[in-house]
């Protein structure tokens, strides 16, 4: 598998707190059986419906790969459709304040980083963007540096999970199948498992 | 050495640290349904792989399913090509499917406990984030994402990191038309939708002691809405005594083993948390949202914040301020795996007794499976509802997040019982949810408003 390093390219702002996945990708389009497609409903009744212009609907960020958000994003529903939804509209790497824990754990298995810095930074890096959409931000997975144009500071990731893209293990499956005795081992040992 | 639930069930069933530093932790029951599931079983067909435990998943459907008529093939064609492929799934890798035609079939958060499934000190997993229900029976549970139901599936094990843990001490009697839906909604209101991220709660206190299961699965339920990820209540007598003679429970010599062991792994008495927060139950007043967060909430007898966050007032076009009492319904909706329980069933009932819904109301009620509608069937519950003018529906998450043929239309404003009121979740773009009990639901139906259930109360004998 693949080391994830640094990813580069223009950003694209979403600002608010608490954006949930039911508006990142509206449950209606969860009635699929494969995930092609998604990325054309990515926060489809935001950009239709809600609150006028949206950064996804703004041809000034239409090529972008890094999405800058402010806190909690992604909180709310399990559904892995948003963050399909989001890599395949191109995002590549999200900068926020925090993310969701459920939604950062469907992010890294797709090989999504995301990065967390302080609502001070975050909110000029998405002033910058809205000034200059054609600013490339790079991020730096090892070292946690992001820079675009003028600026450039320290974010953090947790650590395994950053290891697990420079190491390029961050799809799990292989390394859970790894070791399977081990994981025999300790279902025989649960008494659950083993009937009390 | 003193340790929480917690720490003794991740230290169980953890396989080994992974050369990417997380943790390879084993789980001991998976649940799927139909909609995060079917890229999971194509991943795996791709890659050639095995369902390393078929025995340890357990599969139904529940989010698509229509409650109207749940008769195949369904109407709708992407809800019958999603059951047709979980079926295929299910009976290629060995599955245990429980359908609309078998007694079993309901919310997946529903017949996990009912069928003596979710047993404590196990870990489990779902593609769904209100797994954290499973948690009630000190079990340690979690929602996660299509990709991890594939890893789940291919090697009965995940890739995660250990959480803090939280407890939450709630103490002393709730009053008369206090539930524990107002118990966890102003436990989120105070610590705020994000005070979990990287938490699990631990619920705790006499208030919760006295607690029944049903009432547990709804406070740790709405734990992912307070941000944790998971949330959960130490195994005491309660829990064994809702597990006895349960279909999948431990029976004869194993049952008394079960429940030695199931008593160790609870939290001891002197063990240390992260962090510790302790809430009054007799200050707790009948609670209902006014915003577009689970957060955003107020006692019924109080006024929307003067500084509410201005964004959801405007989509729900209030006014900061406003009284919530007094706001006209279009829509009542009882159900959901929060709130979609016998007990839940039985307390509408009691309000709703006698009554008829006001003539501007569309009334829902939506049993959370088909054993929770056949028992309130049995009791007679189903007509006392009929009667007012709800309509009585088959079994699933239905109005909850209106996958299924149940959603608001336009700018509709819905009493409901459910978890979620973000923007468009019960399925229009611009419909707006009030959260609230069941009772506060019923409540609503009737008098076409948000209404305060304690005045209705006093009328009811208990």
């Amino acid at each position: 598998m693949s080391t994830i390093l640094s990813i580069a390219g223009r950003g694209i702002p979403v600002r608010g707190n608490d954006i949930d996945t039911d508006r990142i990708m509206p449950a209606r389009y969860l009635k699929v059986v494969s995930f092609e497609g998604l990325e054309q409903h990515v926060f489809e009744d935001d950009r239709k419906t809600n609150r006028g212009p949206h950064p996804f609907g703004d041809m000034r960020y239409q090529d972008a790969s890094v999405l800058v958000v402010n806190s909690n994003f992604g909180c709310g529903s399990s559904r892995e459709h948003a963050p399909q939804g989001l890599a395949r509209f191109g995002i590549k790497a999200m900068i926020g304040e925090s993310f969701s824990e459920i939604f950062l754990g469907n992010c890294s298995v797709l090989g999504v980083p995301c990065f967390t810095a302080d609502h001070a930074t975050i909110d000029s890096l998405q002033s910058l963007i809205e000034h200059a959409p054609d600013t490339i931000v790079d991020a730096n997975v090892e070292t946690g540096v992001i820079s675009a144009g003028p600026l450039r500071f320290q974010a953090s990731m947790p650590t395994a999970v950053r290891d697990a893209f420079v190491q390029g293990k961050w799809d799990p499956t292989m390394m859970l199948l790894d070791k399977f005795d081990e994981v025999r081992g300790v279902a025989k040992h649960l008494p659950y498992v083993a009937g009390f | 050495m003193a340790d929480t639930l917690f720490h003794k069930v991740w230290n169980a069933h953890k396989v080994r640290t992974l050369p990417s530093g997380q943790t390879q932790l084993f789980i001991g029951l998976h649940l799927i349904h139909e909609v995060t599931s079917p890229q999971a079983f194509d991943m795996i067909r791709q890659h050639g792989w095995k369902v390393a435990f078929p025995e340890r998943t357990v599969a139904t459907i529940d989010h698509i399913v229509p409650t109207s008529s749940q008769r195949r093939p369904f109407l709708d064609v992407m809800a019958e090509e999603m059951t047709v492929a979980l079926e295929r799934n299910c009976k290629e890798f060995g599955i245990k499917l429980y359908l609309p035609d078998a007694l079993e079939q309901g919310i997946v958060h529903v017949i996990g406990p009912q069928l003596g499934l979710t047993q404590p000190g196990m870990t489990i997993a779902c593609g769904d984030s209100h797994t954290s229900t499973h948690g009630a029976f000190g079990a340690i549970a979690m929602g996660i994402g299509t990709s991890q139901v594939r890893d789940v599936l291919a090697s009965q094990c995940l890739a995660v990191e250990p959480l803090k843990v939280r407890r939450i001490v709630v103490d002393g009697q709730l009053a008369s038309g206090v539930y524990a839906k107002d118990v966890i909604l102003t436990i989120i209101r105070t610590l705020g939708v994000q005070g979990g991220v990287g938490y699990a709660y631990e619920y705790g206190g006499t208030t919760l002691d006295a607690m029944s299961m049903d009432e547990r699965m709804t406070i740790c339920n709405m734990s992912i809405e307070g941000g944790a990820r998971a949330g959960y209540v130490n195994p005491d007598d309660t829990t064994f005594a809702y597990l006895k003679g349960r279909k999948f429970a431990p029976s004869g010599a194993a049952w008394d083993k079960a429940v030695t062991w199931w008593r160790s792994m609870a939290s001891d008495k002197n063990a240390n948390y992260d962090d510790v927060v302790t809430l009054n139950a007799p200050s707790i007043e009948p609670t209902v949202t006014w915003g577009i967060n689970p957060g955003q909430s107020v006692g019924v007898g109080e006024r929307i914040p003067s500084n509410a966050d201005p964004e959801a007032l405007a989509y729900m076009g209030f006014d900061a301020n406003m009284p919530i009492r007094g706001t006209k319904i279009d829509v009542a909706f009882i159900g959901s795996c929060t709130n979609g329980r016998i007990s839940d069933i039985e307390e509408a009932a009691r309000i709703v007794k006698g009554h008829k819904v006001a003539k501007h109301v569309k009334a829902l009620m939506v049993p959370g499976s088909r054993e929770v509608a056949q028992e309130a069937e049995r009791r007679g519950l189903h007509q006392v509802f009929i009667d007012a003018g709800f309509e009585w529906r088959g079994a699933g998450c239905s109005m909850c997040l209106a996958m299924n043929p149940d959603k608001l239309e336009g700018r509709q404003v819905c009493a409901s019982s459910s978890n979620r009121n973000f923007k468009g979740r019960q399925g229009s773009p611009t419909g707006r949810t009030l959260l609230m009990s069941p009772a506060m639901v019923a409540a609503a139906a009737i008098t076409g408003e948000v209404a305060d259930v304690r005045e209705m109360l006093e009328a009811v004998p208990a």
